[in-house]
């Protein structure tokens, strides 16, 4: 088997080696399509690259670490992300970079070129996932050509294709990609053609941009858009987008540019030009004897087809959460608006309507209109949660967007170093922490206010210490957790202080240093000219980091407002006398308080597995992520509601469901932190890193399956948690 | 949890099942030492069988320390053994089977190593029986849960 067939050479034999992409380009040719040169890498070079490096090996370690049916999709992203780190880290045998170098240099050492994934099979699905796999655009050099043919292979294994492993039929032993090495054709003028619209089966659609292509396939750029009847191509309708960007060749990749000003009123493509993109789609069409999806662009007013594949129409059902997790890719334009979104619109309003309500003096309402705010400040909040959904959970992807840029220009040894560098003293989660730090510290300082605390008697205490507790409060005290607030009960509250005064070694401090080396070399990789890409690239990336924590205390606030006006009715109904709760009438105010469920989630722990025929399981070494490096060993305390929150002993390791900021005011106190919840970029992880404490994040069932006062050891190198002592 | 007790039982049965040899660890002094032999099972998995003659370094430590660990597993000698293979590693005392269950025992290990008839039939061979106290179980590299088995 070649590693590599030209256009002309691939006959139909050869389609399972050089993936879809490539057999239709060949197919395009011989019927005399204008398709631009191109080299086609087949399977055989993936092959033999992952089996003399060693990496298939190391797949099978990465891969399954845990089954996949446990592994959340932010995991799946973390897993991708190592896998890929692996294919750029390793570096292509002699012997076969010396054969690729030969077959391609002789086309395309002076040339740029596209280099595109080309999947065996993938376009034999039933369903078309476009964009599962890697293709890269104005690739110039044969070094730089080398090095994107290993991303494309890395990305066979993409977040997004694991998601669709079954559906790809994913096997590590047995799957390989191919690989398109296409001459780059810089048109002025580009998009994409359906031969039959995937929502109107008796139409066309054509879309087209200025500049490249690349900015409309992956949703950065707003395409204008023709309508056309399938059988004759007369144009229906044409919808003109707000033309501002387009995606320009720069030296070595692409850059988004402002378009044009006298571009901007005109559509990219004249009516006939459409007609003449709906004539190759369907010339591709009479060739595959199905209907197209092609990508094309317009040269010198000459149209080249790129690639073309079957248009597949089959809706997912709507129980499929993956396109949801599809929908998290987000572009760097839409990132920016978002956080700008979030930062100068979403967090003020949830501030300040959180601060409206607490404003409320509930002794002047009436029982029935108590019971009337309730519902309100249920409805608010269940607003904000949809909210916090749909924009603040997809602008974690700053940070992704970021990792993968940071590790194919810096290729690091561990592939969330990135991580080091979002790091932010200026989350508010951390300050609220420093605050309480203070606190202790003026305890510490001085015994006297020990005494006033532990004999209940509060305002003995020193002006200082007072005030502090009082700026806590009005800052944080309504920041709710799981049914409880900061500063519900301010005696639990200042015990937990005393616990952060008792330390010896004045225990976790902020780690968080900004390491100015890293931050320099990686903007060093920047030519001049995209400096100031570097710079805003960096800042979202840190801006996601923080905002991402950020958002969940503002959200905490609102949720505490619910719970002051909650709690505010029980004390009422506590109050009245007994037989007054069984009137046959239902009390308007007790049905308020009982009306949600939201609030009541299941907080016991499972009982131990139950002991059968004379056996009893337990389990001793549980994988998870290594999400924040250290080892440390201790008492657990499993958190699962406020009350185990308060009674968090110095040493002990956290041992939760879901780190959540508005609880992280205990991880200075902890030696550790273990969370079912999995991934490297989520609270647990990042509050870890922070104070830096060993973090294993991933571990299932981890409230279940390990007790308070169980001693555990937790490895953040490994991601490993191991519960009892060694002996047997 | 990601697997419950029946769940783990069957596995280890198939492996006690599907795997012939095992590795038997013994000690003498403080010092280690470790055999490889043809092991058997009951099917309650309380008791792991083994044969070796009385004149053996097992055997003589043995007699020293009843205390066992047997080491069984599935590998295949393969990098992908760290994510798909299994082991299980028991512990508990050995001795030599009481001769009113002698009989029940050999059927067992001789219908697993009819091979070994000779061997087992030999007055110098010894007939041993561990009872299981513990299986560790390992999978995926390092994944492990502990199986008590109640005395």
């Amino acid at each position: 088997m070649k590693l590599a067939l030209s256009l002309h050479e691939i006959t139909r034999r050869d389609r399972s080696r050089i993936g879809g992409k490539g057999f239709a380009l060949a197919s395009m040719q011989r019927r005399g399509l204008r398709v631009p040169e191109a080299l086609c890498i087949s399977t055989q070079a993936y092959m033999e690259y992952v089996s003399s490096t060693g990496l298939r090996d190391q797949m099978h370690m990465e891969l399954f670490r845990k089954p996949f049916d446990e592994m959340r999709w932010e995991e799946l992203w973390d897993t991708a992300l190592r896998i890929r780190d692996l294919f750029i880290k390793t570096p292509m045998h002699c012997r076969l970079k010396e054969q690729l170098w030969d077959l391609l240099a002789p086309r395309f050492s002076v040339r740029p070129v596209s280099v595109r994934s080309s999947a065996p099979g993938e376009d034999t699905l039933r369903t078309s996932f476009a964009g599962l796999h890697e293709s890269f655009v104005n690739i110039r050099g044969m070094d730089s050509i080398l090095e994107h043919i290993r991303l494309v292979w890395a990305s066979l294994w993409s977040d997004r294709a694991l998601l669709y492993r079954q559906e790809l039929g994913l096997d590590v032993e047995k799957s390989a990609m191919a690989v398109v090495v296409q001459e780059m054709v810089l048109g002025e003028r580009s998009g994409v053609a359906f031969g039959m619209s995937p929502v109107h089966e008796g139409q066309s659609v054509i879309e087209a941009v200025y500049g490249l292509n690349q900015g409309l396939v992956d949703g950065t750029l707003e395409p204008d858009r023709w309508i056309l009847e399938r059988n004759s191509g007369r144009i229906l309708s044409h919808h003109a987008a707000l033309r501002e960007k387009i995606l320009a060749p720069v030296p070595q990749g692409v850059r988004l540019e402002s378009l044009p000003r006298k571009l901007r009123h005109r559509a990219p493509l004249r009516n006939r030009e459409v007609k003449e993109v709906y004539g190759l789609v369907m010339k591709a069409e009479t060739l595959f004897g199905s209907p197209q999806d092609v990508e094309w662009t317009y040269s010198k007013q000459i149209l080249h087809a790129l690639q073309a594949r079957p248009i597949t129409t089959s809706a997912p059902s709507s129980e499929d959460q993956r396109p949801w997790y599809l929908s998290l890719h987000r572009s760097f334009d839409n990132l920016k608006s978002l956080r700008t979104q979030i930062e100068s619109e979403l967090i003020p309003r949830m501030e300040k309507e959180a601060h409206e309500m607490s404003l409320m003096d509930f002794s002047a309402l009436p029982d029935s209109a108590l019971a009337q705010e309730i519902r309100r400040r249920r409805q608010t909040h269940k607003k904000w949660t949809a909210i916090y959904w749909h924009d603040c959970i997809p602008f974690a992807h700053g940070m992704r967007l970021f990792g993968k840029i940071f590790n194919d220009l810096m290729k690091p040894e561990d592939p969330f170093q990135f991580m080091t560098l979002l790091r932010s003293p200026d989350m508010v989660s951390v300050r609220r922490n420093q605050m309480l730090e203070n606190l202790s510290e003026l305890i510490r300082k001085d015994p006297g206010n020990k005494a006033c605390i532990l004999a209940g008697n509060q305002d003995a205490c020193k002006p200082e210490v007072r005030q502090l507790l009082e700026r806590i409060l009005d800052q944080f005290g309504d920041l709710a957790w799981e049914k409880g607030r900061l500063g519900q009960d301010r005696g639990r509250l200042l015990s937990l202080v005393l616990q952060m005064a008792s330390r010896t070694d004045h225990g976790n401090i902020l780690k968080a240093q900004k390491p100015r080396e890293l931050d320099e070399a990686f903007l060093s990789c920047f030519e001049e000219a995209q400096q100031p890409y570097a710079l805003e690239l960096l800042d979202l990336a840190r801006a996601s980091y923080r905002l991402r924590d950020d958002d969940n205390i503002s959200m905490g606030k609102i949720e505490g407002q619910v719970l002051a006006a909650v709690a505010e009715a029980n004390r009422r109904l506590q109050e009245r006398p007994v037989f007054e709760s069984g009137t046959a009438e239902p009390d308007d105010l007790l049905r308020a308080v009982q009306s949600e469920s939201y609030f009541n989630k299941p907080n016991t722990q499972a009982q131990p597995s139950v002991k059968k025929s004379g056996f009893s399981l337990k389990s001793r070494q549980i994988l998870g992520q290594p999400a924040g490096p250290g080892m440390a060993m201790g008492k657990a305390r499993v958190v699962i509601d406020a009350s185990d929150l308060f009674s968090f002993q110095n040493g002990e390791i956290l041992v939760c469901d879901a780190v959540d900021p508005a609880m992280t005011f205990v991880v200075p106190l902890a030696s550790g932190i273990v969370e079912r919840r999995g991934g490297m970029l989520i609270h647990g992880a990042i509050i870890a890193r922070e104070y830096g404490i060993p973090c294993v994040t991933g571990v299932p069932d981890a409230v279940n399956q390990i007790r308070t006062g169980d001693f555990i050891t937790v490895d953040g190198h490994l991601g490993i948690v191991i519960i009892g002592e060694a002996s047997l | 949890m990601d697997k419950d007790l029946s769940q783990v039982k069957r596995e280890l049965r198939k492996l006690l099942r599907t795997q012939s040899l095992a590795v038997l660890a013994t000690q003498n002094q403080g010092q280690p030492y470790a055999s490889l032999v043809a092991f058997a099972s009951s099917d309650d998995l309380k008791s792991l069988y083994f044969a070796t003659t009385r004149s053996t370094r097992k055997y003589a430590n043995l007699s020293g320390d009843s205390r066992v660990a047997m080491l069984l597993d599935n590998r295949s000698n393969k990098a992908s053994d760290f994510r798909w293979a299994m082991a299980a590693t028991a512990t508990g005392t050995a001795a030599e089977v009481a001769p009113r269950e002698r009989e029940r025992a050999l059927d067992r290990y001789l219908a697993k190593h009819p091979h070994l008839n000779d061997f087992v039939h030999s007055p110098t061979c010894a007939l041993c029986k561990i009872r299981v106290r513990t299986f560790f179980v390992v999978t995926r590299f390092q994944s492990v849960v502990e199986v008590h088995v109640r005395p």
